[in-house]
């Protein structure tokens, strides 16, 4: 795995490079956007990771410089701006997620590995499996073991969520986003609730769990 | 903003409008101006009065004498005879004139005269003497006043000389009929005066009056509006209005300090809480030492959780987030907001009651009025005890915009409290051993007041109320 960090604070490029780098990536630096931008044209990168505000030229203009020129490699951009208005520019011009700084590095790594192994839009997936559990798209039905279970509409977009990520974290945060579509932060961890009824469905009457809480991150459904 | 009902009909606002007035200092002093004016107008016209109708009088008494100066001349040189000729000629020289004569024998019969008896009225000392004259007109009789002064002549004989003073008393209730109407006038043009002298006081000090009571209701931005005739209430107004300025820069700069700590610590508290989270990673998946670092980073979230509600008040109340407001459905987003805490509901064993009419159309911002409708039914699953219902209702407004309650059955807040929880921080007694950050409700009166809405808080016995109203349009302001 490849990464490209763009990033001109110091003290968080070197934060980010050291965990990047304990994760297992190969971490290429830019504290620049000129430098960053020709990294990324001439590099083969898995993926980038672009402050929003950058010295030069700034992530927005990489991303469309890049886009323009026919280059797909997925982007996150960090930013402090937080509002709405910022995300959904950056994610017009072309980056994939935006993550607001400060973040929790749990987070990152959450969102890192989604956009890592994210698979190829060109080809929609019609089914989906974890172990045993399977979900039909078209049909909108879920089973295990062969035994249908009954999901509300809800319930079966968190389900396909988790299953398109399987094996991965996925955080609160990015649940609320892709299955609720809301921004916001909710004071009590309704989340929680909404993960424990969908278990009561797919886990409960089977030996092998296959949703997992993952300490202070979120969550993963992976077959063990 | 707390809101209040408004009055129920135009008539009660414009009683209540007329109250105001009466009950008006300006009021009461310009009706103490009018009483002043009214004494002092009657007095001079009283006085006009008595020097004309005085004067006309001192006329009327001056001609009798002279009569009387005449008679007396030709009785003291030619007696009776000569008396009787002078009364008789003058008689006949103006048969249906002013003038009176009678002169009558011991018997009170008539001598000669234009009188046909003599008068029953009883003189005075000086011998005048006031009486009403029966004249015949051409269709029926006629009674006039009349004045007279009498004399006894030698041999029982008594005279007596006057004048019909009918056009004197006709022109003194003529006048004094235009001194009443001219006293009116005045009192009344005079109240008018005041009345509309204190309307217009009463509308500028009502003005000021308006913007206090909407400051005290939470909007700070604003101001007394000037009439720009820079006379002294307009510079009541902008002495006021500076005050107001100096008040609204010091509470942003409190704010400010707490917003800047917030922001500062933020980025120190995320790197302790990813340092607890790579220390954590190096431990034995179970045991203690895991459950205090999970424990920790867990405490480290829930302070970043209140820097970050904090910071995102300020930037709501900043208003930058206005330039994306969109038209918003909140039918399908109230919806939401249930789905999502329906289970939270049902593992409390409460139950949430959704009604809704309409799309309920509004213009904001969707995630903020999410935010703002999530925090107000996470409060009422907190507060509400198991077995509970929790009451969620939309109603579009016939005009534009929508109302969105959330009732729950919880214990309430006191109406003295009522305006101290929007205040960051704030936290009821009764809601201490809850968990939560105080500033929940905060935020939603951000996200309101950002909308241009209205919060209520109200008794849903026992229980909260909360009544949001939401508008429609561009121009909500």
């Amino acid at each position: 795995m490849r990464i490209l960090l763009v990033e001109d604070d110091r003290q968080m490029a070197d934060y980010l490079y050291k965990a990047l780098a304990e994760s297992g990536a190969v971490v290429d630096q830019a504290a620049n956007g000129r430098e960053g931008l020709l990294l990324a044209a001439s590099g083969d990168y898995d993926l980038l990771i672009l402050d929003r505000m950058l010295p030069g030229l700034d992530g927005l203009g990489i991303v469309r410089t890049l886009r323009a020129s026919g280059n797909q490699t997925p982007v996150l951009f960090l930013s402090a701006l937080g509002e709405v208005d910022d995300r959904v520019e950056g994610l017009r011009a072309g980056g994939d997620d935006y993550l607001i700084k400060p973040f929790a590095f749990s987070e990152l790594q959450a969102r890192v590995e989604a956009l890592l192994r994210r698979g190829s839009p060109d080809a929609p997936e019609t089914r989906l499996r974890v172990a045993d559990l399977e979900m039909d798209l078209l049909k909108r039905e879920v089973s295990r073991a062969g035994k249908q279970i009954l999901l509300q509409p809800r319930e079966f977009r968190l389900l396909e969520c988790l299953m398109r990520h399987a094996g991965q974290v996925v955080t609160r945060t990015m649940l609320l986003e892709q299955v609720w579509d809301y921004h916001f932060d909710p004071q009590t961890n309704v989340i929680d609730v909404h993960i424990s009824r969908l278990r009561g469905k797919i886990d409960k009457e089977f030996d092998i769990q296959l949703l997992h809480t993952v300490r202070g991150a979120g969550y993963m459904l992976r077959a063990e | 903003m707390i809101s209040q009902d408004p009055p129920s009909s135009p008539w009660g606002q414009l009683r209540t409008g007329a109250a105001r007035i009466l009950r008006s200092s300006t009021f009461r002093l310009a009706l103490l101006y009018v009483l002043l004016l009214s004494v002092s107008v009657a007095i001079l016209l009283g006085f006009i009065y008595w020097s004309t109708a005085g004067y006309m009088d001192r006329q009327t008494t001056a001609t009798i004498q002279a009569e009387i100066r005449g008679l007396a001349e030709q009785y003291r040189r030619r007696g009776l005879g000569g008396l009787t000729a002078l009364i008789t000629e003058r008689v006949a020289r103006d048969p249906v004139g002013a003038s009176v004569y009678l002169l009558v024998d011991s018997d009170l019969a008539r001598v000669v005269g234009n009188l046909d008896r003599w008068p029953q009225e009883m003189p005075d000392a000086d011998g005048w003497i006031r009486f009403r004259l029966r004249e015949w007109g051409p269709a029926r009789a006629e009674e006039h006043e009349a004045r007279a002064q009498v004399f006894a002549l030698r041999g029982g004989l008594r005279l007596l000389v006057g004048r019909d003073v009918r056009d004197l008393e006709a022109t003194r209730a003529l006048i004094l009929d235009a001194l009443t109407w001219g006293l009116a006038i005045t009192a009344a043009l005079a109240l008018l005066g005041g009345w509309l002298m204190s309307a217009g006081l009463v509308r500028r000090l009502e003005s000021i009056n308006q913007t206090s009571r909407e400051i005290m209701a939470g909007d700070l931005s604003r101001r007394i509006p000037l009439s720009g005739s820079g006379d002294d209430f307009d510079q009541l107004a902008a002495s006021l209005n500076a005050m107001l300025d100096r008040i609204e820069q010091l509470m942003a700069s409190v704010r400010q300090v707490s917003d800047n700590i917030a922001h500062d610590l933020r980025t120190p508290l995320t790197r302790l809480r990813n340092k607890l989270e790579l220390l954590s990673a190096e431990l034995p998946a179970s045991g203690r030492a895991a459950d205090l670092a999970e424990e920790t980073i867990g405490d480290a979230e829930e302070m970043l959780a209140t820097f970050n509600a904090l910071l995102r008040i300020a930037r709501i109340e900043s208003g930058s987030r206005r330039a994306a407001f969109a038209a918003v459905d909140l039918t399908p987003l109230v919806q939401d907001v249930v789905e999502l805490y329906e289970p939270l509901a049902a593992d409390r064993e409460q139950q949430i009651l959704y009604t809704s009419s309409g799309l309920g159309r509004v213009f904001g911002d969707r995630d903020l009025l999410f935010q703002a409708l999530a925090n107000l039914v996470d409060n009422a699953i907190k507060y509400t005890p198991p077995g509970g219902a929790i009451a969620i209702g939309l109603e579009t407004l016939p005009g534009a915009g929508a109302r969105v309650e959330v009732a729950d059955n919880g214990p309430g807040i006191p109406v003295e409290l009522r305006e101290q929880v929007f205040r960051r921080f704030f936290r009821a007694d009764h809601s201490r051993s809850t968990p939560g950050s105080g500033l929940g409700l905060s935020l939603v009166q951000a996200v309101i007041q950002l909308h241009h809405g209205s919060i209520a808080l109200a008794d849903h016995q026992p229980g909260l109320r909360v009544i949001l109203r939401l508008g429609s349009g561009r121009s909500a302001e």
